[in-house]
């Protein structure tokens, strides 16, 4: 290896490490990005001098082909479509590093374990990661249902690919006698069945707990970096990957945490009895219930003349669109003197942090942001809290109903204010399929249609107070 | 370089990653797995390296050339797409550190 490259990793890894540290800091994020993006560089510019490198037209042409269309993708998109974008991007880094195992197992003659075990882990890491972030990305963009989908014998059939997988990868790496299959035979079949489990795990899982499949899928890519780092013995692939796998790791955990759920029941969840079981007790107790409605001039009258207001933004407001108008209305509000907050559950929408994200795009200043412990126990002297688009976030039964699937999360106490207005676009069940005696309670209102349509309406009714 | 080196190295770097990230608030959780996600595009380089050692072998050509792609498709999309997030933390400059 030449100096040049070794030196490239080098830098790259600390400045990687560095980009970490500061990305899990508000103050210094967006230079720890730039950070790490400086290290990118640095270590693609330092690989062109290793030694006996050719083909240096090719590798220009190769990179500006993923460089306009990732560009262009990364700048257009919506802020609220953020979350699919990053799992699009995912699965795009756990090809790469299929194709890229799959390029070593084609230039190995004989299946050394010391080279084709971690090969072998970078195809398998690799495809599932690859399609298990398509399917994601096509759930929350819309294309595949966002509701769990339930097959007979999922677990069996799952269980049943695994074990082939782990029969075909032993027998290359023992080079079984008789094998009539070359190692880069069997890593195709292998490469096609660890694709088809991709989708397999991801289809069942609902569209509320993506976020935590896409940190999974996200480390699960760091890993198949770090082990197609050990395939090829590079320093800085195995330290950036590793870095991501771990920190990955961790983060998924942080998340489960924060909606009180175990990763094992994100992940496998749906395949047992007991969600399905919930989710039916569920449809059927809220049968003799009504929820109420109120014009939009009394709900503006509501608020208008409230002391406080606490605004709860949910999923709703980001795919309507909405985070311009709800500030519009929170500034009318404020005008008329009316205190005006709003309420940010650590899940709210599909992603942690993807409101704050959101409002600040409309520019809503930052201190008006309150996390939920802060806030919860200020609903009690709440004139109104504003539900837009949220759901299961606000949704009592966590509180109370042991029976609930999402029986302990912990929720933005909004039955808790003197009247809650809920917008939302239909009288369905939320995300995650549950019944929400929110909105059955006396003293909510409901406020029917598109977060963006509903708001515009109060922000003109307001504005004639 | 020998296995048991790489190995000494992956396991630090598994301290480290889990050590940087230790107490992140939650605003940032998407952010930072957006960041981390466009650092696991360091696969771009091996893609690179297939491409570069090609030699004339049309499968490693094409397969590094996809690779190339798709990581580069990665690095680039990851980075832009947490630079835009986090652009808008920093729009107001007056703006405190989220407390706690």
């Amino acid at each position: 290896m030449s100096l040049a490259a070794e030196a490239s990793y080098l830098i790259a890894s600390v400045l990687f490490v560095f980009g970490l540290k500061r990305l899990s800091s508000a103050r210094t994020a967006r230079s720890g990005n730039l950070m790490a993006a400086l290290g990118m560089a640095i270590a693609l510019g330092g690989t062109l001098f290793l030694e006996g490198m050719a083909n240096f037209g090719l590798i220009a042409l190769a990179i500006l082909v993923g460089t306009v269309p990732g560009w262009i993708l990364a700048k257009r998109v919506q802020m609220t479509a953020m979350p699919q974008m990053v799992s699009l991007f995912n699965g795009m880094g756990g090809a790469c590093a299929l194709l890229i195992s799959l390029a070593e197992m084609h230039s190995i003659p004989v299946a050394e374990w010391q080279h084709a075990l971690p090969t072998l882990f970078g195809i398998l890491f690799g495809a599932i990661s690859f399609t298990g972030s398509l399917v994601a990305f096509g759930k929350l963009q819309g294309l595949i249902s966002e509701k769990p989908l339930r097959w007979p014998l999922q677990k069996t059939i799952n269980s049943l690919i695994v074990l082939i997988i782990f029969i075909a990868s032993a027998a290359m790496l023992i080079q079984a006698p008789g094998l009539e299959l070359s190692p880069m035979q069997l890593s195709l079949v292998l490469t096609g069945l660890a694709l088809i489990l991709g989708v397999l795990q991801v289809l069942p899982i609902g569209g509320a707990d993506m976020p935590v499949v896409i940190s999974v899928l996200n480390s699960c890519t760091g890993m198949a970096a770090a082990v197609t780092g050990f395939a090829m013995q590079n320093m800085s692939m195995i330290i950036a990957g590793t870095l991501v796998g771990a920190a990955g790791s961790l983060l998924t955990l942080l998340m489960c945490k924060s909606m009180n759920r175990k990763l094992s029941n994100v992940l496998f969840g749906s395949f047992g009895a007991g969600a399905s079981g919930a989710t039916a007790g569920g449809a059927a107790s809220g049968h003799d219930k009504i929820q109420r409605e109120i014009t939009f001039s009394e709900a503006a009258i509501l608020m208008g003349y409230g002391r406080r207001v606490i605004i709860i933004p949910g999923y709703g407001l980001a795919v309507a669109q909405a985070q311009h108008l709800v500030h519009e209305l929170d500034e009318l509000l404020e005008k008329r003197g009316v205190e005006v907050k709003y309420a940010i559950h650590p899940v709210a929408g599909r992603m942690p942090g993807h409101m704050n994200v959101l409002l600040a795009e409309a520019n809503v200043p930052y201190p008006k942001l309150i996390d939920m412990e802060e806030i919860n126990p200020e609903f009690a002297q709440t004139d109104v809290a504003l539900v837009i688009g949220a759901n299961d976030v606000v949704n009592p039964a966590a509180r109370k109903d042991p029976s609930s699937p999402i029986y302990g999360m912990p929720i933005l106490n909004a039955d808790h204010a003197k009247n809650i207005l809920v917008v939302k676009r239909g009288r369905g069940v939320g995300f995650a399929g549950i019944e929400n005696d929110l909105f059955f309670d006396l003293k909510t209102r409901m406020l029917f249609g598109d977060a963006k349509n509903v708001l515009q309406e109060l922000v003109t009714e307001v504005k004639a107070l | 370089m020998s296995a048991l080196a790489m190995t000494y190295i992956f396991i630090l770097a598994i301290f480290a990653g889990v050590e940087v990230i230790g107490r992140v608030p939650a605003v940032l959780h998407t952010p930072l797995m957006s960041g981390a996600n466009a650092i696991h595009g360091i696969v771009l380089i091996g893609g690179v390296y297939i491409l570069g050692k090609a030699s004339g072998d049309l499968t490693l050509t094409l397969l590094g050339f996809a690779a190339v792609v798709l990581g580069t498709l990665n690095v680039v999309g990851g980075f832009v797409v947490t630079d835009r997030m986090l652009e808008m933390f920093k729009k107001k400059p007056s703006q405190p550190e989220k407390p706690k």
